[in-house]
């Protein structure tokens, strides 16, 4: 037993201190869904197939743009997937909280 | 001279031993239960209903979030009934992905299991152990897929995202840290005494009666039947892949942990097999969004046992009924057997030993 207490007492703990060590994310995590509104056509697919209904769409065709609820995006890359033009990229990015709701909705504007 | 009359005690929905809502009626006569009524429904979420309501490519999400543990093994089930609907066949490389997945996933719930039942019998610090290295295996997951609990990997007709050989080389140091570390917790299982005394001989489970009550899963194979879906009926790549069906003839709490901790070995050795014999080609075939008339059942072995997912369709983007029977719903009547008998002390590892999951009971 004092084996195992001395081998423990040089040990770094298992966890990290989160807020001010990060741990570098991997490359493939689906974090926050970025519109590039250059591309985007407007086909209304990413919207159609939301699973959640996260994505609003205001206005119609090239015209669109649109306004994401964080607060109910499931971050599945759905809409990433289906995007015919390459329009919606997942970015590595995942600390979204906020204290309200209005803050949890992202606009992207033409 | 005194009566003999039982005594009624109310175990859950709140109790510190539930990890999620769910009641237990006991009869207790001194400190020996006789009687235990079951009463399932209090996370009722209405999801075979929502699933009604969505396109197949939004369930796949919906059906995901049934359980937070075995999603891989819900959405599998789902895509595997749809793809029967449609007469689809997955490339060899999408089936060996869902594979390796699967296997990881059923790693990780049983990691997660045994630091559960330790933490029921009080060894917290095996508990604190097995979860600090769960986490090697939710590393592994969240790099394959993309997330650490929904990996959203299984798309109807494939896979979404494919293996490259640098992640596998990942994985495989991975398995490695994983497979000491289980021979590590195999031996603290089998010889250390705060674990035997509290689990062996505890929560019978006759082989006649885990057969009448239709018990599934590890719980058993524990009762020494030797029953598993993923070799009665390979689904996914796993009539390719050789495997050992693992069962212990002790019918208590101890060889369920026997078993899981046998099954983990055998999982690293499915997906060292599965890396090994990747095949090349396609990860995902193209699939219309209107899935023609007709129903399906489907069967995979999640890591509680075996789930079933029934599907109906109409011809159009909606499914018109959907039902999931969950392993644990399968596993109660078992349960209930186990308890009368028991004491009122065992109760907790007792219940925690089919492994519950009370959210996939009640949908």
């Amino acid at each position: 037993m004092v084996r195992e207490l001395l081998k423990h007492l040089f040990r770094s703990p298992a966890t990290s201190k989160y807020p001010f060590e990060k741990k570098t994310s991997f490359k493939a995590v689906r974090g926050r869904p970025v519109w590039d509104m250059k591309r985007c056509t407007g086909c209304r697919l990413c919207f159609r197939d939301c699973p959640s209904g996260a994505i609003e769409m205001v206005g119609k065709g090239s015209e669109a743009e649109f306004k994401h609820h964080l607060d109910r995006c499931l971050f599945c890359g759905q809409c990433e997937e289906v995007c015919p033009v390459d329009a919606i990229a997942m970015t590595d990015e995942f600390e979204l909280a906020s204290y309200d709701r209005a803050g949890m909705i992202i606009e992207f504007k033409r | 001279m005194m009566t003999h009359r039982t005594i009624r005690i109310p175990f859950g929905p709140q109790h510190p031993a539930l990890k999620e809502p769910e009641n237990f009626m006991f009869e207790i006569e001194g400190e020996y239960v006789v009687g235990v009524k079951p009463r399932i429904g209090y996370v009722h979420r209405g999801i075979e209903k929502a699933i009604e309501g969505r396109t197949f490519i939004q369930n796949l999400y919906l059906v995901e979030r049934i359980c937070g543990i075995c999603s891989h093994a819900h959405t599998t089930c789902y895509t595997q009934a749809i793809e029967e609907v449609l007469g689809a066949k997955i490339p060899p490389r999408a089936k060996f992905i869902r594979t390796i997945i699967a296997e990881l996933e059923r790693i990780h719930s049983h990691y997660l299991w045994i630091g559960w039942a330790a933490h029921e019998i009080g060894f917290e610090t095996l508990f604190m152990y097995l979860w600090r290295d769960r986490e090697i295996v939710m590393d592994l997951l969240e790099l394959i897929s993309g997330s650490r609990v929904h990996y959203a990997m299984n798309t109807i007709g494939g896979v979404r995202r494919d293996l490259p050989p640098e992640m596998v080389e990942r994985v495989r140091k991975g398995l490695d840290v994983l497979e000491d570390r289980t021979k590590y917790y195999k031996k603290i299982v089998m010889t250390e005494p705060t674990i035997s005394k509290r689990t062996a001989g505890i929560g019978k489970l006759k082989p006649r009666d885990a057969l009448a009550l239709c018990a599934v899963g590890p719980t058993l194979r524990a009762s020494g039947i030797k029953r598993d879906v993923r070799a009665d009926d390979p689904y996914i790549a796993y009539d390719e892949i050789p495997f050992n069906v693992i069962t212990h003839n002790g019918c208590d709490v101890m060889s369920r942990l026997f078993v899981r901790c046998d099954e983990t070995f055998e999982s690293i050795s499915i997906i060292r097999y599965a890396m090994d014999h990747l095949p090349k080609g396609k990860i995902r075939i193209k699939v219309p969004r209107k899935i023609p008339e007709g129903e399906a059942v489907s069967r995979v072995e999640a890591p509680r046992g075996e789930l079933i997912h029934y599907v109906k369709t109409n011809g159009t983007t909606k499914p018109e009924r959907y039902k999931v029977r969950s392993p644990t719903l399968g596993n109660i009547p078992s349960l209930c057997k186990m308890l009368v008998g028991g004491y009122i002390a065992d109760i907790p590892i007792v219940i925690a030993g089919i492994d519950p999951c009370f959210s996939c009971t009640d949908r």
